[in-house]
């Protein structure tokens, strides 16, 4: 538990604080990418092997990929591919990638080691959450579902391009 | 070496500071999303660690409500924001501020 709780949350902290000190987005979302990933080995640790794959999938996997596809969204155009090869120097993956390696060596590990949770952290099955989820707090999920189908829809209607009918004297000049 | 509790609560206190700090200082409002994203992350690492110490579910499960919470969060900020940034072709939040209804 100790030197393997305080790996990761070292990997957490500097990567959150490389995130916040960024001028480059694409940089800060890389940095926050492995956040997520030495949150994720927190989780482990503290018994919760199926919330760290949780995080792994809806967050490093889902709302991050959502977030990079938006930022490449915004700056399309010819630049983009010269912008693309001044991105990829090695000063910009190195960090992430050597706080990476990090994480999978203490993950290679904590495999092999055989398990030995401290005294007070206690191990929460998957299936008691389950039973839970589903029992006493079956309205929140309905509501939780709600939530994500109102999500869907405002982005959806957030997100459409209205057709702007212009004179088309008026096509060439800013609107 | 002090309580594993307490190493944990204190690491999401860290992490929320530095979301928060984030937040106040940013500009872009992409960087404020993803602060948000931050402090959403460590309130969930609060639930989690909290779930370990009194070995009940009921901390993972407000964990996954926290996790769809986000995902819906931020469907529809980039939504906004890619309105936003189509209105005034820029990312600065302080632009926002002259919008007239």
């Amino acid at each position: 538990m100790g030197t393997a709780f305080y790996i990761a949350a070292a990997v957490a902290v500097l990567s959150t604080i490389m995130v916040i000190t960024r001028y480059n987005i694409m940089h800060a979302l890389l940095y926050f990418n492995v956040s997520m990933l030495s949150v994720a080995v927190v989780f482990y640790l503290y018994g919760a092997p199926f919330m760290a794959a949780l995080e792994l999938i809806v967050y490093a996997g889902a709302i991050m990929v959502l977030i990079i596809f938006f930022v490449m969204m915004l700056n399309l155009g010819s630049q983009t591919a010269g912008e693309e090869r001044s991105w990829m120097t090695p000063g910009v993956w190195i960090g992430p990638s050597v706080l990476c390696l990090v994480l999978l060596a203490e993950l290679v590990y904590l495999m092999v080691q055989p398990a030995d949770t401290g005294a007070e952290i206690k191990v929460v099955d998957p299936k008691e959450v389950g039973k839970s989820l589903f029992g006493p707090y079956m309205l929140a999920v309905e509501l939780a579902g709600m939530l994500l189908m109102a999500g869907i829809v405002g982005a959806y209607h957030l997100g459409r391009q209205k057709k702007k009918i212009v004179h088309r004297f008026l096509e060439n000049s800013p609107s | 070496m002090i309580n594993a509790t307490t190493a944990g609560l204190v690491l999401a206190g860290v992490l929320f500071t530095l979301g928060l700090i984030s937040m106040l200082i940013r500009r872009n409002i992409i960087f404020m999303l993803v602060s948000v994203e931050i402090m959403l992350n460590a309130a969930g690492l609060a639930f989690i660690v909290a779930a370990s110490r009194w070995g009940q579910p009921e901390g993972q499960v407000m964990f996954m409500f926290i996790l769809a919470m986000a995902a819906a969060e931020v469907s529809v900020g980039l939504a906004l924001i890619l309105q936003l940034y189509h209105q005034l072709k820029s990312l600065d939040s302080d632009e926002a501020s002259r919008m007239r209804g």
